[in-house]
């Protein structure tokens, strides 16, 4: 069932769509990552969902209930921002008790020194900063209620604005890069935190982020947005392994993946080193297409094989594994391929290398950046002489 | 059709939040219109005008009153004088702020106090200053004529003659005015990096002039700027001291611009002429502004 | 550049600002010291400060005594009060309006305060004066009050100020389930005091030692303020009997005096703020 449910969202701003027709399902309790690159319209998007921008077109529905002409504090969502935004002038418990008190004490018994004559409040702000401090002490930061954000690091902040989100239990969850502010040791330690946080509330969470790792590592799902457009929504292993368009494949993976332009001979095929790909549903022949092949399907070796060889043009070493880029001899683009630092031993800068890929690994994209489903129909033999 | 179904429920929001910003603004908005704007056309319309006050009816006399206005001797010696204070006031104070504010900044005793007392003058009545500055003025009892005359010269009849009154008047305004300057060449000062004068020095700008010349006067550039139009608005603006200590006199050696119109408008109530006036006084502000935005507007585009 | 050279540099500086704080002080210094001489010691010219037969008490009683001092200063108290409160109530909402809402006349409204800003009292004091006098109102609070109720400047201010407050504040309140009013009372008021402050020593300052309008639209004792009042004062004197005459200069400028040197800090920053800003 979904909770949260995206239709047709369109915005432009001074004539530039930002937004072309956002569609996205989020299911009960479901993380979704909605990654792109800057100026992709992510943030926009989440925006609008929140009620603080407003759509052109389309709809939001939470819950089954069409909230799009809503206000953004009658949605029910909560919003973690990516400066936190803690009021500056209250403390950490003030700012989480915000939200609690803005719903459940009328505008009069908030009204300062008069609402706290008021009968029936007393009680209610009782209760009130019993669950902030349940809030708080489930995010360890108990000893932090009575500082102000100026007085705290930025990782304290972080927490103190997740209880706030969290402490009234919305219905939606969303997120806007919560964690480029922090730096890269805690960063990673707060990933896992927040997912165990998500697990815990149940609450359907978007969030957003330009760290493919951040959305690979997190989510349950993967939104790749790209130009105002969602390309894909899918599992991580799944958007990884098979992405539906060019860009999507582009975007995540690090190094890129490797993109070289060719055409599909008289009969359909593509041919390219050693392998053979067949479309499955044939575009005309003699049309251009795009291969894309990840740099660990790539490998290289010192023993020229006289099929594609290439020369090696750079390499990094990264403790782990090695990044190669070598330069094809034949059309003159550049390879990068990934390999354990024990597979490129022999390989320096200069050398003549011939490069192997991984029989269906290769993907076969449109001109346009469509996936075109094919299949390796053939791995040509080895001719002999390249063992000589 | 879907875009049409689909746009209906949008739309309001931003109305919603349209309507509340009017609601917001409209407040400021009634009164700048009821107290700034409307008022300023009236001062511009009556300009046109023999209306007096006491006489009922009025009628448009096209620029009979500019008309008159070139050919006022007082009028003429009022824009004069303000010309002249103005010429004395404003560079004087700068130069004095500046030299004050580059002092403080480089001393590191007391600053706190020196700031303290050159910025006094300005949280200070100046009707009040002006009084006390009456009673070091004077001719016979004064403590400045006496003390010049310890010196052996015997000191003018300050604010009493015709020839000295507008210098008279121009020590008050430079003495009043040079704290408020000073205090914007401060916050000027420390917005220069520390960095550009380490870099000055190592770049081979040994004297303290050097660089004055290579960091401090370039980057004060804005301040100065806006510290020389204000004083000049504010030295235009003169009215509390002559009003207080000289009425325009002796014989209008200190007739100044404001202190013409207060006359005409509110003591002769010849309102018509007087926002005639006005509105040449307005349009000395206007061309200030103007001057002051395409130099601003020329050191941002060619710095 | 060697020790020698600093320390000559540095005597000639302290000297040089030392000197320069003694001239500035100057008109203070007589003022004290002739509020306590008398009328005779003060016509011998002499320049020695400390009274030889100590006249303060008299001066005092006679500067007391001429104009109500305390009505003066009342007025001045009531009038910048009122004229700070109902600026501030009225800017700081539209000021939010303009930095933070989406509505079409703000651009409009932005010609309109720059506008203003070059519009001073002295130009509009005229219609202004004889709008009052048909209605009636001269020689009242109303009319000291009303033509600065509308502070252009203060609005310009606070909108510089509001536009520095980050976005993702306001909308972390409007998800909390603020209304716009709300935001503006919870939120931009409590972070906005550094404005605020600065806006109120600037206003104070400005219609504390206003003299133009209350001598146009005040006639009459009853509502004068400091400035005012002392003109009358002087006009009573006959401007001779300068004993009397520091002691009352003494006793209207000191209130704002001693706010400045309590709060000096605040006061430079805030005379800075809206400086550099206007």
């Amino acid at each position: 069932m979904s909770i949260l449910a995206l239709r047709g969202i369109t915005k432009s701003y001074a004539g530039n769509s930002i937004l072309k027709g956002v569609r996205l399902e989020a299911g009960d309790g479901e993380f979704i990552a909605l990654v792109g690159p800057s100026g992709c319209g992510k943030s926009t998007l989440l925006r609008i969902v929140a009620g603080l921008d407003h759509a052109d077109n389309g709809e939001i529905v939470i819950g089954g209930r069409n909230v799009s002409s809503l206000a953004a504090a009658d949605r029910n969502i909560a919003m973690v921002f990516q400066s936190y935004a803690l009021y500056p002038h209250l403390t950490a418990g003030q700012n989480i008790a915000v939200p609690l008190a803005m719903r459940r004490l009328t505008a009069v018994q908030r009204f300062p020194f008069i609402g706290n004559f008021l009968p029936g409040q007393r009680r209610i702000r009782a209760d009130i900063q019993r669950q902030v401090r349940e809030m708080a002490s489930s995010l360890k930061i108990d000893h932090l209620l009575d500082r102000k954000p100026g007085q705290m690091s930025g990782g304290q902040r972080q927490r103190v604005a997740l209880a706030r989100a969290m402490v009234r239990r919305p219905s939606v969850f969303l997120m806007d890069e919560p964690l480029s502010n922090l730096d890269a040791n805690l960063r990673v330690h707060a990933r896992g935190e927040i997912v165990e946080l998500h697990r815990r509330a149940g609450v359907p969470t978007l969030y957003v982020t330009h760290d493919q790792s951040e959305a690979l590592s997190m989510a349950d799902r993967v939104a790749v947005m790209i130009g105002g457009t969602l390309l894909q929504l899918a599992p991580p292993q799944d958007i990884y392994e098979d992405p539906s368009h060019i860009e999507v494949a582009r975007f995540l993976g690090q190094p890129r993946i490797n993109v070289l332009e060719t055409r599909l001979d008289a009969s359909g095929l593509v041919r390219f080193g050693a392998l053979t790909l067949a479309a499955e549903s044939a575009p005309p022949a003699e049309t251009p297409v795009l291969i894309g092949i990840r740099p660990e399907f790539v490998r290289l070796s010192a023993r020229p094989d006289g099929i594609l060889s290439a020369r090696i043009e750079r390499t990094e070493f990264l403790g782990s594994e090695v990044i190669i880029h070598a330069r094809l001899d034949a059309i003159g683009e550049t390879i990068v391929a990934r390999m354990t630092p024990a597979e490129a031993g022999g390989l320096s800068v200069g050398m003549p290398v011939s490069v192997e890929i991984e029989p269906d690994r290769a993907m076969l994209f449109a001109p346009a950046g469509e996936r075109l489903p094919a299949k390796t129909v053939a791995v040509a033999s080895v001719p002999e002489k390249a063992y000589g | 059709m879907a875009s049409i179904a689909a746009d209906m429920p949008i739309a309001p929001a931003d109305r919603r939040e349209a309507r509340i910003a009017w609601i917001l603004a409209a407040p400021a908005i009634t009164l700048l219109f009821l107290f700034i704007l409307l008022p300023t056309l009236a001062v511009i319309i009556l300009g046109f005008t023999d209306f007096e006050l006491g006489y009922g009816g009025f009628r448009f006399v096209g620029f009979e009153n500019y008309a008159e206005l070139i050919g006022d001797r007082t009028f003429r010696r009022s824009l004069w004088n303000t010309a002249i204070y103005t010429a004395i006031v404003t560079p004087v104070s700068i130069v004095l702020a500046l030299a004050i504010a580059l002092l403080i900044e480089a001393e590191t005793r007391a600053r706190a106090f020196f700031r303290t007392v050159y910025f006094l003058p300005v949280a200070s009545l100046l009707v009040a200053m002006a009084t006390v500055w009456q009673f070091l003025f004077h001719p016979t009892i004064g403590p400045i004529n006496t003390f010049l005359g310890y010196l052996g010269i015997s000191g003018p009849n300050w604010l009493g003659a015709s020839g000295t009154v507008l210098y008279g008047l121009s020590i008050i305004g430079i003495w009043q005015s040079v704290g408020f300057n000073m205090v914007l060449f401060l916050a000027g000062l420390t917005a220069i990096p520390r960095e550009l004068y380490a870099a000055a020095e190592v770049d081979g700008a040994r004297s303290w002039f050097d660089r004055f010349r290579l960091v401090t006067w370039p980057m004060l550039g804005p301040t100065t700027l806006f510290v020389t139009t204000i004083s000049i608005i504010n030295s235009v603006k003169v009215f509390e001291t002559v009003k207080t200590l000289t009425e325009g006199g002796p014989n209008k050696a200190s007739e100044v611009l404001l202190f013409t119109i207060y006359q005409e408008g509110f003591v002769y109530l010849r309102v018509g002429y007087a926002s005639a006036m006005t509105v040449v006084f307005l349009a000395i502000l206007v061309v200030l502004m103007f001057l002051q935005y395409r130099v601003l507007d020329r050191k941002v585009h060619y710095a | 550049m060697t020790a020698h050279s600093l320390t000559l540099g540095r005597m000639l500086r302290f000297g040089l600002l030392s000197l320069g704080a003694l001239l500035f002080l100057a008109p203070y210094i007589f003022m004290i010291s002739t509020a306590g001489k008398a009328q005779s010691e003060i016509f011998s010219s002499s320049l020695s400060l400390i009274p030889e037969q100590w006249s303060f008490a008299e001066n005092f009683t006679k500067a007391l005594s001429r104009v109500s001092m305390p009505t003066l200063l009342m007025n001045g108290v009531i009038v910048c009060a009122l004229i700070f409160l109902v600026q501030v109530v009225v800017a700081i909402p539209c000021a939010y309006a303009m930095a933070k809402l989406k509505f079409r006349a703000a651009r409009i409204m932005m010609v309109l305060v720059m506008l203003g800003l070059l519009v001073p009292i002295h130009a509009t004091a005229l219609p202004l004066y004889v709008a009052f006098d048909r209605l009636s109102v001269l020689n009242s609070y109303t009319a000291l009050v009303a033509p600065f109720s509308i502070s252009v400047f203060a609005i310009f201010l606070f909108l510089q100020f509001f536009r520095a407050i980050p976005d993702d504040l306001i909308h972390a309140a409007r998800l909390d389930g603020m209304s716009e009013a709300g935001i503006v009372a919870r939120v931009i008021v409590p972070n906005a005091w550094p404005a605020i402050t600065a806006f109120a020593i600037f206003s104070v300052v400005a219609h504390w030692n206003d003299l133009f309008w209350p001598l146009v639209v005040v006639s009459n004792q009853d509502f004068a303020t400091p400035p005012l009042g002392l003109l009358y004062f002087r006009a009573a004197e006959a401007g001779d009997d300068y004993g009397a005459l520091m002691a009352a200069t003494l006793i209207i400028t000191l209130p704002l005096v001693a706010a400045f040197l309590v709060a000096q800090k605040r006061f430079v920053e805030g005379i800075t703020m809206t400086g550099l800003k206007g």
